[in-house]
């Protein structure tokens, strides 16, 4: 059995969202979620309603949505985020989302993009259809040990990339695996793990 | 949702956490079969008030409209925050740091003497911010419930700082379970984390009161001071 899909749509309007619910249940392979009509508590319930996908009206998120887009990741990082838009928005808006459903597209055209977005980001698709991602390997790399002593030692991701030899980007993706296997984010708890671990 | 006509009794065995928070409103053990409403009345605490912080405590997507708040007597809202600050800087935290001690002790010195410093550092960290709310938002809001300007700018409750504290917790829990040598009073090592999984739940609802009522509340009551000092100078 395919693991399913599980949606969570924030958007207003109802009969937008019947559409849409009867558009995904009718493909198959999504689990919709009861549909929020605002997103005031959202960050909070994301931890309990635990979605896969999040489709959201933009209009509905802050002024500076990025700022509640990236709060909204952090709250569940393997969503994916999906625009749903019926008017005109910003582009400025429009840029922080890597997704974007318009109403007027076609019912192929919107599935589509959903099942890419899903692909994208969410794991239980991926180990679905590469058995061999499943990886026990769950301990930090030599690098990634390297990085977590820099970081300890109180030193900024730019003078990291320096001494290492490498881009800002692979310091930072370092860091996320280290705090994603770790599952510590301080400074602080990292000191007391590469002590503990007799790395410093 | 709790009710004012439920038995006190039937919501704490709905959620045994709330028999944590009668202290702080002043309510003692004993109350037999006593509903919320005899209970709050007999210990002088608005029954709606009560309820709000269980309800909150309880259901993770309950969230009430300013609206709803408004229409509460908040009065005891400063009490209760204060009274759970006590309760975990005289309380909860020295408890904590009694089985980090015992537990740094066995270990080699180097490796106990950081643990150590992690908590002692955290447990600043955690003192400051309360105290820093007791000296700006708590009085703010006082002056505004008896109807004064409040001195001074309104300095808004930082969310960030919340979430970094129970990242800190999180991040303590992982490192005592995770990564102590395994050997070391492991007893006391559970005991440990349980103790810090409940301070951090208990912080996370008590920093959701602090954003999402208190914040709002003050605002409301900012908007209503202006509108009434307006009115008074058109007359």
């Amino acid at each position: 059995m395919k693991p399913l899909v599980s949606v969570l749509i924030v958007e207003p309007s109802e009969i937008i969202v019947e559409g849409l619910r009867t558009m995904l249940e009718q493909a198959g392979g999504y689990n919709l979620l009861a549909p929020m009509h605002d997103a005031s508590s959202l960050e909070e319930r994301l931890p309990v309603l635990r979605p896969d996908m999040l489709i959201v009206n933009p209009t509905l998120l802050d002024f500076s949505s990025k700022q509640q887009l990236a709060a909204l990741s952090a709250a569940r990082p393997k969503m994916s985020i999906v625009a749903l838009v019926y008017q005109y928005i910003e582009s400025g808006v429009m840029d922080n989302f890597k997704y974007v459903i318009d109403i007027r597209q076609t019912r192929s055209s919107v599935l589509s993009l959903l099942k890419t977005a899903v692909e994208s980001t969410n794991i239980t698709l991926r180990k679905e259809n590469s058995p061999v991602d499943i990886s026990d390997n769950y301990e930090l790399s030599n690098r990634e040990m390297d990085v977590l002593v820099l970081v300890a030692k109180g030193l900024s991701t730019k003078e990291i990339a320096d001494k290492l030899n490498i881009s800002v980007h692979t310091v930072n993706s370092h860091r996320k695996n280290i705090t994603h296997k770790t599952g510590i984010k301080s400074v602080a708890g990292l000191a007391v793990y590469a002590m503990i671990h007799n790395l410093m | 949702m709790f009710s004012p006509r439920m038995k006190l009794a039937d919501i704490i065995a709905a959620n045994h956490n709330i028999i944590l928070l009668l202290p702080r409103f002043g309510i003692p053990l004993g109350f037999g079969e006593k509903s919320v409403r005899e209970v709050c009345t007999a210990a002088g605490v608005p029954v709606d008030f009560m309820l709000l912080v269980c309800n909150l405590y309880t259901f993770d997507d309950y969230l009430p409209s300013i609206e709803e708040v408004s229409s509460i007597d908040m009065s005891l809202l400063v009490p209760y925050l204060k009274a759970s600050h006590i309760y975990y800087t005289d309380e909860r935290l020295p408890h904590i740091e009694k089985h980090i001690a015992n537990i740094a002790e066995r270990m080699n010195e180097r490796t106990g003497s950081i643990f150590k410093q992690f908590y002692a550092d955290f447990r600043r960290e955690i003192t400051d911010h309360f105290q820093s709310e007791e000296r700006n938002e708590f009085p703010r809001l006082i002056a505004l419930q008896q109807s004064q300007r409040p001195k001074g700018q309104n300095k808004r409750l930082s969310s960030k700082s919340h979430s970094n504290l129970v990242d800190t917790l999180n991040d303590l829990t992982q490192i005592v379970y995770k990564y102590l040598p395994g050997n070391v009073m492991p007893e006391e090592t559970m005991e440990l984390v349980f103790d810090i999984l409940q301070l951090s739940a208990d912080i996370q609802k008590h920093a959701l009161i602090e954003e999402k009522i208190l914040e709002p509340y003050v605002a409301w009551l900012e908007r209503l001071q202006t509108q009434v000092e307006k009115e008074g100078r058109q007359r």
